[in-house]
């Protein structure tokens, strides 16, 4: 099987997925950021490596802080970026996702940030651009969302150095979250022996041990002894169908307090891919608490973002 | 017109014939095989030499797109395609728009069909009216223009009451009743198996128990009714091991598989292909594998292409939004071919799964090279290997996930009453 994301000389092409990437080409991308978090911290936060390039922020579904924080990746780059809201203009008129990948393609684009609702959106646009543009992934459905999960890799990383004694909880609606499939692929790539997910079973994909985690039900078991605590968002229509009862039930199991937290380790960090329901996966005291890094994820999540444009631009 | 087919190898698994033979044709009909009348005088001699000589293919699944859906593929489109497939007989599915719910639709696709003077054509009616799961159609009068047994096509959307007054209303004239076993509730918006390619790829999950769930639902009506059932394209190895036992138990029930499930699995999917989604989902290799053994031991009958052709720009969208179904009249010979010998059975039992066998479940005279049959032949060269190019096929489809890939044996003559409709 082809990796879709590496060129010929097993450079990264396109980021897609953290699916298939090695680990020298995630820790690539960590370093890099590392050394852009003190331009982000500067007077004059700009350099000038992507000067004269066109960055296209491709959203065929809703999101604020996501866009937002591309765009600023790219403008502290130098970039032009350019952001559509296609949700609202030309797929309204009945364009195909490939016709307005075709259109920009043709105003020169260096790069597109995708993000869709349909797993796998990315790469058929990846398939489908020249062979001269890069696609980045900024969400496909259920699938991946990359530069979130490289950002947490980067966070984690920040507070606990090393990647190898690590024990990671990612906690709430595995089925539908593309950020924890992302999550799950780097930090087993990177090296982190023991990955668990806790979930009712109704918000567990099939056969998801397959991909190299311990499956918990019980948040408590689940959260004994960890080192990091990865919460993830849930969404409101859950509750409409057969999967949950009620908010108050899910938050009475699987939401994060600080007595459920007090089971993990004492300096366990608190993380959350935005946007956050207090009191729904987490209360507002522990969101706010001295182990939340939940801000410096956001703020990483710039360096990391700029890092992953940088070196598909010099690749 | 008077045709010698000469020194090729005649398989007619119906007759129990596997010989090198010469088949002779007069005015569209088979009149003899092996030594010919006296003073046979040919027009036209094909020299079958290093060929063989079988029984027209018999299709249980096309879908020519007629009426209604014509951007798709048309009749005329899908037609040559059958000829080129070596199908001389098929059956498609009412689900055309509208769908085959009234007898005028199936005159007319009947006229058409038999206007192109190619393959027989035989409508599968619609169960219910518009296909909707609530009313009945008037199967008698559908029967009488031309339907040969009743489905509810793709989607089993009828309340377990409906389905058992619908069987039982069937069995009052001895009408097949033909059901693709999935719960639609289940299956719900899903487009891949729920199992650990659709995990990883974030796709919406059709579970076995979709299928399993209509089974014994159909498996027990038909025990109570006694309707003859058919059971289209089944999926998974619970399903097959369901209906092993059903058929053990004597039950009038039929089964077939498409071409595609028995090579392929969910891991086909690769990184979200389009080509490979399929209704049902393509399964796990442990379904495949009993989808194969389950037509050995007879549990499965048939082999369906289940000819879906789909325009090129619905599968050009992220996978969940691309529309199901592949091309595959075309593959179909080889793609049996293949399965034979993977599993290293007789040419001849491979070549009754997709002409004798399908011949039963529709209940028409075909599939068999008996004196007096008309004569529809396929005529392929078991060793010629060719590559599946989008440019090559004749449907109008261009989607299957073997694009690209090399194949055996290929289709070489294709006679539909005599005619040589199809020559390579």
């Amino acid at each position: 099987m082809n990796n879709p994301q590496l060129n010929k000389n097993g450079k990264l092409q396109h980021l897609l997925t953290t699916e298939g990437l090695p680990a020298p080409i995630l820790l690539k991308i960590l370093d890099t950021a590392e050394s852009f978090v003190g331009v982000t911290q500067r007077d004059i936060k700009k350099v000038p490596l992507l000067r004269g390039k066109a960055i296209f922020n491709l959203f065929f579904e809703p999101s604020t802080r996501t866009r937002t924080t591309f765009e600023i990746a790219a403008k502290r780059l130098s970039a032009d970026i350019v952001n559509l809201n296609i949700a609202a203009s030309s797929q309204s008129k009945g364009e195909t996702m490939l016709d307005t990948v075709n259109n920009l393609s043709a105003m020169n684009a260096d790069m597109f940030i995708v993000r869709h609702s349909q797993s796998g959106a990315a790469h058929l646009i990846a398939r489908h651009v020249r062979p001269e543009i890069h696609v980045i992934n900024a969400g496909d459905g259920r699938h991946a969302h990359p530069t979130q999960a490289l950002l947490d890799m980067f966070t984690i990383r920040r507070y606990k150095r090393d990647f190898h004694n690590l024990r990671v909880a990612i906690v709430g609606d595995i089925l539908h979250s593309r950020v924890a499939r992302s999550q799950i692929h780097a930090l087993t790539t990177l090296g982190v022996p023991e990955v668990r997910v806790i979930s009712p079973k109704t918000l567990l994909p099939t056969k998801v041990e397959r991909l190299g985690v311990h499956v918990y039900h019980d948040m408590e078991q689940g959260l004994k002894d960890v080192d990091v605590v990865l919460m993830l968002r849930l969404q409101n229509e859950r509750m409409l169908g057969a999967r949950l009862p009620s908010a108050e039930e899910y938050f009475k199991h699987y939401g994060l307090t600080q007595e459920k937290l007090a089971l993990a380790k004492h300096d366990a960090i608190v993380m959350h891919p935005g946007p956050m329901n207090r009191g729904i996966e987490i209360d507002s005291a522990v969101a706010d608490g001295k182990q939340s890094v939940i801000l410096p994820q956001v703020t990483f999540g710039i360096a990391v973002r700029m890092a992953v444009m940088a070196i598909l631009a010099g690749n | 017109m008077r045709i010698l087919i000469k020194d090729g190898r005649v398989i007619d698994p119906e007759n129990g014939m596997d010989a090198v033979n010469d088949v002779y044709i007069v005015a569209g009909k088979i009149v003899a095989v092996g030594d010919g009348p006296d003073s046979f005088q040919a027009n036209h001699v094909i020299n079958a030499r290093g060929l063989v000589v079988c029984p027209g293919l018999v299709d249980l699944s096309v879908r020519l797109r007629e009426p209604g859906l014509q951007y798709k593929a048309t009749l005329e489109s899908e037609m040559k395609a059958a000829a080129a497939g070596g199908v001389t007989s098929l059956a498609c599915p009412p689900d055309t728009d509208p769908p085959l719910d009234e007898p005028g639709l199936v005159e007319m696709l009947k006229d058409r069909a038999r206007s192109l003077n190619q393959a027989h054509v035989y409508p599968i009616g619609a169960l219910t009216q518009g296909l909707k799961g609530e009313r009945l159609t008037e199967m008698a009068e559908l029967h009488e223009a031309g339907c040969v047994a009743f489905s509810q096509s793709d989607k089993l959307l009828l309340g377990s009451r409906v389905m058992m007054q619908a069987m039982q209303y069937a069995s009052t004239f001895n009408f097949r009743v033909w059901l693709r076993p999935e719960d639609d509730g289940i299956a719900d918006s899903g487009v891949a198996h729920d199992g650990e390619v659709a995990t990883r790829l974030g796709l919406p999950a059709v579970p076995v128990c979709a299928e399993t769930i209509a089974l014994s639902k159909i498996i027990l009506i038909a025990k109570g009714t006694g309707a003859k059932v058919h059971l289209c394209r089944i999926s998974s190895a619970e399903g097959v091991a369901m209906v092993r036992e059903a058929r053990q138990q004597g039950l009038p029930i039929t089964c077939d598989v498409a071409v595609n499930h028995i090579h392929l699995s969910e891991m086909d999917i690769s990184f979200f292909d389009s080509n490979c989604h399929l209704i049902p989902p393509l399964r796990g290799i442990s379904d495949r594998d009993a989808l194969r053994s389950g037509l050995v031991d007879g549990t499965i009958d048939a082999v369906c292409s289940d000819h879906a052709p789909v325009d090129e720009d619905a599968k050009l969208v992220p996978f969940g939004e691309s529309e199901a179904g592949a091309t595959c009249i075309e593959l179909l010979l080889s793609l049996v071919l293949k399965w034979a010998e993977e599993i290293n059975i007789p040419l001849a039992v491979a070549v009754a799964k997709v002409t004798s066998e399908p011949a039963k479940i529709l209940g028409v005279e075909a599939g068999d090279l008996s004196v007096g049959a008309a004569a529809d032949l396929c005529i392929f060269d078991p060793e010629q290997h060719w590559r599946v190019e989008a440019s090559m096929l004749r449907s109008q489809g261009k989607n299957t996930p073997f694009l690209g890939m090399e194949l055996q044996g290929k289709v070489k003559y294709t006679l539909a009453n005599g005619i040589i409709v199809y020559e390579d």
